[in-house]
């Protein structure tokens, strides 16, 4: 989908020996909260996931990469569809159990 | 991998000793794949078919490992390991599935080795969950126990189970394929939305048999079974089978995922022409080789033998006085518990609904509870049913109190089989990485919203089914009022179909209009079903027979009027 001008965009995957939801952070390194996601525009994002997906090949770290857009709520940061924000809390209905359970 | 002829392992009947030898080397073999993957060694591309032939997915927020459950019947020892896996390795609880098979949610891959080793230790396995293969075989969840009973499936699905599960010419089908049998008058199997389903029968002599229907199935394209053949002799179970097996992996489709089900093969062929290809490879086939010896169907038939039944009188006493005194428990008794063969015995039905619940999720202590439970009063026995319930199939009637108190105390008292709180809920977006929108939510406002017991029972037969996404593993199609998630730029919407059948009287529901929000569905429902209530006929008169009666309109009009 062409996103809007200003759209901000992450990048995230599974972790491959526990599957755990990971984000691209600052300089290139693996994240696990949201919260420390490098935020990105549409033309960083293409190359820093070209990039990602080039070192996971390597180092088999991560699998099933992909970036998606956040929009900005309230000065935060919010990924833009549902999908990416369970991603980065948990189930919708087992505030007891992912990353938001243990915010 | 050692390859077992078919032949020799349908002809000798060593469950225990080659079972536990195949499913240790595939364990052990599985382990080194995993160390594998994890130096490095093997990349994603490579890994990733193997791993699904092991039951393991990858989901939205960790692994999802799926544990078959054949035919759905288990021991209390083997529910009570996989409470201890759910303790161990992921978080304290496990979701029983429409396919009669347990997932668990946040399972690590660097786990699975040894989560695969405590499940062989009790003849438990994630094959055949996954892949193109042909997978866990269903049925009835009353088998062996229905008072309507004709056939007990469970022996010919044990027969399939042996037959196909090493069987080369099935390891790569087209596409999955999915089998399903009900023995019993009525169908609680959904046997015509399979790839193929089996009625078992008996003829005038009363000699076992089957009707085959052959490509149903759900997901984008939904298509009820056609009949192929109305009588299958017992030993032409498999060589029949076998035919159609060999005529859909001659002719399926391997192009396109969308189009490779058998389903759209029989559709595209067209109904006689395959049954003529089927027909030919069966005559073909038909001989001494691939004749099902009555002698194995005994041999087999034994491992289902049943239980030590004691000689009670038909009724209760001390069920009808336990009633009488406890309208709570006489609801249950009414809406949960069904008819059994022997007389004096009863089968109950657990609902994993409780109002506001998540449909199929179990607690590993609830799991515990249910293990003891079914260890105390049903003989160490239980069953996976597909609308997601559990089953203890042998209660005696006097102990049947007793039980539902038990139940009642843990939360899995509650009376609603077959009513409207009875919803069956895919995982939806809160943890499929394909679907479409939450299916979970929904289910619980629903629930909730129908929560009182007499207003269900008031309502009647009225199941609702929701899946996160057109693969439909949520059977919304075949639902008296099913439930579509679908996405509209980012927000989660819902189609409302109305008239599908998963009995034998199959049918696929129809779109009512356009799709609602998640707040608009629950008040679409609770409208759906006060259209219902003002026009039936009678208390007898079900959803769908009003629905068949009045038509669609009366129910737009309602949900759209204010549009
Ligand atoms: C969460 C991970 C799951 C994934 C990735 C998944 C994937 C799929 C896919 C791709 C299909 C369509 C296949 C086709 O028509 O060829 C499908 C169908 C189906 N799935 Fe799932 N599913 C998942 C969970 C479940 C669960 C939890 C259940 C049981 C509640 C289930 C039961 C079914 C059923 C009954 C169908 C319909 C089969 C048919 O077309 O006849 N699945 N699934
Ligand atoms: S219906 Fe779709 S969303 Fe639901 S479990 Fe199946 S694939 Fe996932």
């Amino acid at each position: 989908m062409p996103s809007p001008d200003g759209t901000l965009h992450a990048i995230t995957a599974n972790r491959l020996r526990d599957g755990v939801v990971v984000f691209l952070g600052a300089a290139g390194a693996w994240v696990e909260s949201f919260a420390d996601a490098a935020l990105l525009t549409e033309a960083e994002a293409t190359t820093a996931l070209a990039a990602a997906k080039a070192q996971a090949e390597r180092d088999q770290f991560g699998v099933d990469l992909y970036a998606f857009e956040v929009e900005s709520e309230n000065g935060a940061a919010l990924p833009v569809k549902m999908r990416e924000r369970i991603r980065t809390l948990g189930p919708s209905v087992r505030l007891d159990l992912g990353k938001q359970a243990a915010a | 991998m050692n390859h077992i002829a078919p032949g020799a392992r349908a002809g000798i009947y060593h469950y225990d000793e080659i079972d536990r030898r195949f499913v240790g080397e595939r364990v052990e073999q599985f382990r080194r794949q995993v160390e594998r993957r994890l130096s490095g060694e093997l990349t994603e591309e490579e890994f990733k078919p193997i791993r699904l032939m092991n039951g393991l997915y990858l989901q939205l927020h960790a692994y999802m490992l799926r544990i078959a459950v054949p035919y759905g019947v288990m021991s209390a020892v083997q529910l009570r390991k996989l409470a201890e896996i759910g303790r161990t390795y992921d978080k304290g609880y496990g979701h029983f599935t429409t396919r009669q098979n347990l997932q668990y949610n946040w399972i690590k891959l660097e786990d699975t080795p040894a989560i695969l080793n405590a499940l062989a230790d009790v003849d438990m396995h994630a094959l055949q969950t996954s892949g193109n293969c042909v997978r866990n075989v269903t049925t009835d969840q009353f088998v062996g126990a229905a008072k309507d009973e004709v056939v007990d499936g469970r022996v010919y699905a044990e027969i399939l189970r042996q037959w196909t599960s090493l069987h080369p010419e099935f390891t790569y089908l087209p596409r999955k394929f999915k089998i399903a049998i009900s023995g019993a008058a009525s169908d609680r199997a959904a046997v015509r939305v399979h790839d193929v389903g089996l009625l078992a029968r008996r003829n005038e002599a009363g000699e076992a048999g089957f009707t085959f229907y052959v490509g149903g199935g759900l997901g984008r394209s939904p298509f009820i079974g056609k009949l192929v053949r109305e009588w299958v002799a017992e030993e032409d179970f498999v060589a029949y089978l076998e035919a159609i097996l060999r005529v859909y992996n001659q002719y399926g489709r391997r192009d396109n995922i969308y189009k490779a089900r058998i389903k759209i093969l029989v559709h595209e062929l067209g109904l006689e022409k395959f049954k003529a290809e089927v027909e030919e490879e069966f005559a073909r086939l038909r001989g001494p080789k691939y004749r099902l010896d009555p002698a194995i169907v005994a041999e087999i038939r034994t491992h289902f033998a049943p239980p030590p039944f004691e000689d009670l009188p038909e009724t209760s006493s001390a069920l009808e006085r336990a009633k009488a005194e406890n309208p709570a428990f006489a609801n249950w008794v009414a809406v949960n518990v069904a008819e059994h063969k022997a007389p004096g015995y009863a089968i109950a039905t657990i609902s994993l609904k409780p109002p506001g619940g998540i449909p199929g999720d179990a607690s590993c202590d609830q799991m515990d509870v249910i293990a003891d439970l079914a260890e105390q009063y049903s003989f160490g026995e239980l069953r996976v049913s597909h609308v997601q319930n559990i089953v203890l199939a042998h209660v005696k009637q006097d102990e049947l109190y007793a039980l539902w108190q038990k139940l009642d105390a843990v939360n899995l008292g509650t009376a609603n089989a077959g009513l409207i709180g009875d919803i069956i809920a895919c995982p939806g977006l809160d943890y499929c990485a394909l679907a479409n929108a939450r299916a979970i939510p929904l289910a619980q406002a629903i629930s909730a919203r129908f929560a009182d017991p007499l207003r269900q029972r008031t309502i009647g037969e009225l199941g609702i089914k929701i899946s996160g996404c057109i693969n439909a593993c949520g059977h919304h199609h075949v639902a008296a009022i099913g439930i579509l998630g679908v996405d509209k730029k980012g927000t989660e919407f819902y189609q409302i179909t109305v008239g599908g059948d998963p009995t034998l009287t199959t049918a696929i529901g129809d779109i009512l209009g356009p799709a609602v929000t998640e707040h608009e569905a629950v008040d679409a429902i609770e409208a759906i079903v006060e259209v219902y209530l003002a026009n039936r006929t009678g208390e007898s008169e079900r959803f769908l027979d009003t629905l068949a009666r009045v038509g669609h309109g009366p129910f737009k009009e309602r949900i759209y009027a204010a549009d």
